[in-house]
């Protein structure tokens, strides 16, 4: 029961999604959901004409962690708080030290247009999808952790102790480097990823930068928005409203 | 006959020798295993401090293995007879130094059965590849030199052989250096200022191994070291030493200059806890203070001396690279200036870093093939400096 | 239910228990079995350079649904008794690479099981 459930949930949020992100978007998104569903058609590769990015609004980020729980639930991270426990996720609590001002928001990879960790990579395990996803081919990693010096944002995470039960569609294991992949396995199905989905407010906006007439390009051109730490020169996919 | 029982006296020591260092080269490889095993829970790495003693181990022998080839380097690049009949000896060190860090690197990897993997795909952008490139020419640069050094043949081909290696490990050390140089968003590492302060430490880190290495053989054949070649090379020690230091001090003193870097200055010079500690008293005090005052002091300077000022300036070394490695990565990440920040995830906190046993196990592992390498090559092939008498 | 499973499972073994024995072969659990997505000797010999092949096109082109995917594999050929392919002498993948001792680098990082088993399990 409640599988059919959950069932018609997504898919009206899918086509909620769809609805918002036309043009070039829907046009990139829709071939991959039909052939995704036939047996085996292999979808098209990505495009750079996509490019993946969010825009979070920290005025609606109240004191829930709903992102969190949802990403360790979607990727199957054991949600454990420890120095060297996997956290893609995690909400920050800043206080302005002039005016006293405090906020949340929430803190992952930033899917850098210019990475370092991509630049640092010795083996090139770390790169950037032609849709701007930074991600991190665990076949190849060898576990010299130089990305995790080189990322400004603190993004990333060892995998410090062998791991059992993985999903199926988000594998993961011992020794190897990983990071926020914006869930890229819902992507390449149409969906978002299971942050923006799960946030009570939509403090979380997912969509295609490149498409100007998508919702998360409409509201970066008429509010302001910035990048965590701007002065790098990174442009970062990830925005933030209010900081 | 008078001679034959203190030879098999010596054979026992050195059976002994190889065997106290295949013991530690094993308990290394035992811990690497272990790590391979559990994963790098049983360190005391983790998401904050990434890189921990290991990589201090490393670090030290790569850079000193660089630097150790500056007796080599004057010897045959600007034809100083009492250096140049060192050389080969201080080949043999750094060729033993650079795979005993090269050993530690490897192994501290989370997939160190995936080697073959960083040898055959090459990010050409990436400070890290080029280095593994850079470290194995080093080899067999370093090789070709010792060749052209001993076959009496090739003596010719020495001096462009030396100038190769004189080139390559002025790259080497400048490559480590920029690993870090290139972090720019950390606040210990990403300045330009490290590649020279690495080559200058590596000078005087190699010259200081060079040294114990030289008593010891010297001891072991009882010979007594030509006290004019002694006193000109604990001099240029000790101007090495001197370098080295006034480079960490503009590195710090730069850091301090800019005002966003204040609070990490703080924190590694004065209030970080264990790190301005080992800063001063293992890096300042013991490291360059004590060292100095053995060689310049006019009671001291003899063999012993130097000697255990050459031990200072290894421990010294280590000290240095503890506080620049590991205090580095303990100091917060700026993220979000002008905010005071908290998180799960150490956002705004200081990393904590316990070193646990398997890596400290690792790292002396490492030290450990070094010594092996040195003494089974001292001991089979000629590496002993002959000296010729006419300067004494 | 479970107890035709079982029937089934032995009865594939009977199937295939001419060619172990004369090879001398592992016994395989092929789980629910059925066509294969290319001929099954020709998979013996190449599936691990078509899964190769494949996991680079979707890790880092996003190309999916291809037929060469290792979730197709599981989950045509994980066991029906424990909807897995590794875990048992006879399982699917271990059993064969053990016989051929070669070490299987896969399970480490991906799920061994079959993947709609698991989302059952999930909404109970
Ligand atoms: S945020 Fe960090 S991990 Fe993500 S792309 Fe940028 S540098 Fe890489
Ligand atoms: S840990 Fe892996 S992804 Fe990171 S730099 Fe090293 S090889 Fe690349």
């Amino acid at each position: 029961m409640s599988d059919t459930n959950e069932m018609s949930n997504t898919s009206e949020q899918r086509r909620q999604f769809l609805k918002t992100s036309v043009g070039a978007a829907a046009v990139a998104i829709a071939p991959g959901m039909l052939m995704f569903d036939m047996a085996h058609g292999k979808t098209e590769a990505v495009s750079g004409k996509v490019r993946w990015g969010m825009l979070i609004n920290t005025a609606n980020c109240e004191d829930c962690d709903k992102c969190v729980k949802a990403c360790n639930k979607e990727n199957g991270l054991s949600g454990g708080l420890s120095p060297t426990d996997s956290q893609w996720i995690r909400k920050v609590e800043l206080k302005d030290m002039r005016t006293e001002r405090s906020l949340a928001l929430p803190m992952m990879c930033q899917h850098c247009a210019e990475p370092p960790c991509v630049d640092v990579c010795p083996t090139g395990a770390s790169f950037k999808r032609a849709d701007g996803i930074v991600l991190v081919d665990k076949h190849i990693c060898i576990g010299c952790r130089y990305c995790m010096m080189a990322c400004p944002y603190k993004a990333r995470s060892f995998v410090h102790e062998p791991l059992h039960d993985q999903k199926p569609d988000v594998p993961r294991g011992k020794g190897v480097v990983e990071s926020c992949t914006m869930c890229v396995q819902r992507i390449d199905k149409g969906l978002q990823p299971a942050c923006a989905e799960a946030c009570p407010n939509k403090s979380i906006l997912f969509g295609n930068l490149n498409d100007p007439g998508s919702e998360i390009s409409i509201k970066m051109r008429t509010e302001a928005s910035t990048q965590v730490r701007a002065d790098l020169g990174l442009d970062t996919g990830l925005r933030y409203q209010g900081i | 006959m008078a001679n034959h029982s203190p030879l098999r006296f010596k054979n026992r020591i050195f059976y002994a020798l190889v065997a106290a260092g295949g013991l530690v080269v094993l308990m290394g490889l035992y811990a690497a295993h272990m790590m391979e095993g559990h994963g790098h829970i049983i360190t005391g790495m983790n998401n904050q401090i990434v890189w921990g003693m290991p990589h201090v181990f490393a670090i030290f022998l790569i850079v000193s293995a660089s630097g150790v080839l500056n007796v080599s380097s004057i010897g045959s690049v600007f034809n100083k007879p009492a250096y140049k009949a060192r050389a080969p000896l201080a080949g043999l060190l750094s060729i033993a130094m650079l795979a005993g860090g090269l050993s530690v690197l490897m192994l501290d990897l989370g997939r160190p059965d995936r080697i073959i993997v960083a040898m055959t795909r090459f990010n050409p952008t990436s400070v890290f590849a080029w280095n593994i490139f850079l470290y194995s020419g080093m080899f067999a640069a370093v090789a070709l030199y010792l060749w052209t050094m001993m076959e009496k043949r090739m003596n010719p081909w020495s001096k462009p052989a030396g100038l190769l290696v004189f080139v390559w490990r002025f790259v080497l050390t400048t490559g480590t250096g920029v690993i870090f140089s290139f972090l720019v968003a950390r606040q210990a590492y990403g300045t330009a200022l490290l590649p020279p302060m690495f080559i200058v430490m590596s000078f005087a880190w190699g010259m200081a191994v060079f040294h114990v290495a030289q008593s010891s053989i010297y001891e072991w054949n009882e010979k007594l070291l030509d006290p004019y070649v002694q006193k000109r090379m604990k001099n240029l020690m000790g101007v090495l030493v001197i370098a080295a230091f006034y480079f960490v001090a503009a590195y710090h003193l730069t850091n301090l200059y800019f005002a966003r870097q204040t609070g990490f200055e703080r924190f590694i010079l004065l209030d970080g806890g264990i790190y301005p500690l080992i800063f001063w008293i293992g890096y300042f005090l013991l490291g360059n203070l004590l060292p100095l005052l053995l060689i310049y002091h006019p009671a001291l300077g003899k063999s012993r001396s130097i000697l255990s000022a050459s031990l200072l300036i290894i421990l010294g070394g280590f000290s240095f690279l503890y506080v620049f490695i590991i205090g580095g990565q303990a100091f917060p990440l700026s993220i979000f200036p002008g905010y005071q920040v908290t998180s799960s995830f150490g956002d705004g906190a200081i990393g904590l870093y316990q070193p646990s046993l398997p890596e400290i196990m690792l790292g002396m592992g490492g030290v450990g093939i070094a010594f092996l390498i040195t003494t089974i090559g001292v001991r089979v092939l000629d590496f002993v400096p002959h000296e010729l008498p006419k300067s004494a | 239910m479970s107890k035709l499973f079982a029937l089934l499972a032995i009865l594939c073994m009977c199937a295939s228990a001419t060619a172990t024995e004369i090879y001398g072969m592992p016994k395989l659990d092929i789980g629910k079995g059925g066509q294969c997505v290319a001929d099954p000797q020709w998979m013996r010999k190449n599936h691990m350079r078509v899964l190769f092949q494949q996991r680079d096109e979707t890790v880092h082109q996003g190309m999916r649904g291809g037929k060469f995917s290792l979730k197709n594999c599981i989950e045509c050929h994980a066991s029906l008794r424990d909807n897995s392919v590794t875990g048992r002498a006879d399982s699917f993948c271990e059993g064969c690479h053990s016989f051929e001792a070669v070490k299987i680098d896969c399970f480490e990082c991906h799920s061994s099981k079959r993947s709609s088993s698991l989302v059952q399990g999930e909404s109970k």
